[in-house]
């Protein structure tokens, strides 16, 4: 069963198509920030584009919002109104396992998160009124996997450094695309 | 047939004062149900530390595969959250209106004590009366 149906493949081009839908717009200032977590919680990739308040500092902010990740998913499996069986609250959840969240808002900021059955978490803080992110997640993931998975020099569960020559043509792409993304919403 | 799944709400240090049911799949014992209305309340405070810019409220909307959950908070820090079908409409509506009847019903009742769980009989009735799924919609007018 193919995970992202849909999905443009990526293997001859070196910049892979954008999604349908997202013209060349002004400068994106949709996005303010974008993390990228594994199955450990090590927190493989942050970006920040737009941040004016930080309460706290990088370890402390990284761990808080893994933890949030966290306890959200096994509240929503919990509170899952279509499904009879539930787990106990605590018990931690296999990536896919239980009713998961995508998306939240607040007033100021939306949240809109993505799990992957490898337990790759991909977190991405937009400005509060885009609309719904799930296919720019999918096609970060699939960035992901094509320049960072592939690549035979990264050590998996490590941060994604930027010393090989690879990883610049990674983040080059990474912003152009998601500049294109959410600039469109 | 009611348009919600459930109503919780939960006090100004994160207690649950009141939980009714109105049809989710699977019951929720008592514990459970507390459990998830502090899991809730400490999520609401730790969503306004992670916010980029200054003001944030806390969350309002929880999309989730099969459910969305709406918060309202009041001026006093109370809370009241639905379980709603996903894209359900007039659900902020809706929650204006059962803050409403909160203040009537609960607040002015003399036998109530603050921050405990909600015993009026009157909230019930009128409580069950607004969720119904014809007079959610009567609320866009």
């Amino acid at each position: 069963m193919q995970f992202f149906s849909g999905s443009t493949s990526t293997e001859s081009s070196l910049l892979p198509a954008a999604p349908p839908g997202t013209g060349a717009g002004g400068p994106g200032n949709n996005a303010h920030m974008l993390y990228i977590f594994n199955r450990a919680g090590v927190c493989l990739l942050y970006r920040e584009w737009n941040r004016p308040l930080r309460t706290l500092d990088p370890q402390q902010d990284h761990k808080l919002m893994f933890g949030l990740l966290f306890s959200l998913r096994s509240f929503t499996a919990k509170i899952d109104p279509t499904t009879a069986e539930k787990g106990n609250l605590g018990v931690p959840l296999l990536p896919g396992q239980g009713c998961s969240f995508y998306s939240f808002k607040t007033n100021t900021y939306q949240l809109n998160f993505m799990e992957t059955p490898s337990g790759i978490k991909l977190i991405l803080i937009t400005h509060s009124r885009t609309g719904d992110q799930r296919e720019a997640l999918k096609y970060i993931y699939n960035l992901y996997v094509e320049y960072v998975v592939k690549n035979p020099l990264y050590v998996p569960g490590t941060p994604i450094q930027y010393v090989h020559s690879a990883f610049l043509n990674y983040y080059s792409v990474l912003k152009r695309v998601l500049l294109l993304i959410v600039s469109d919403n | 047939m009611a348009a919600i799944y459930s109503l919780f709400i939960i006090n100004k240090s994160g207690g649950l004062i009141y939980y009714k049911d109105y049809g989710s799949a699977g019951r929720m014992d008592t514990n459970d149900s507390l459990r998830l209305a502090s899991l809730w309340h400490s999520m609401h405070a730790i969503s306004q530390q992670l916010s980029p810019t200054t003001g944030c409220n806390g969350i309002d909307l929880l999309r989730a595969d099969t459910f969305d959950l709406h918060c309202f908070q009041s001026l006093t820090g109370t809370k009241f959250f639905v379980i709603c079908e996903p894209s359900a409409p007039y659900m902020e509506l809706l929650l204006k209106v059962i803050y409403e009847l909160y203040t009537d019903y609960v607040l002015k009742n003399p036998f109530y004590e603050m921050e405990m769980p909600i015993r009026c009989e009157l909230f019930d009735l009128n409580l069950s009366q607004v969720v119904q799924k014809d007079r959610v919609a009567l609320l866009a007018r």
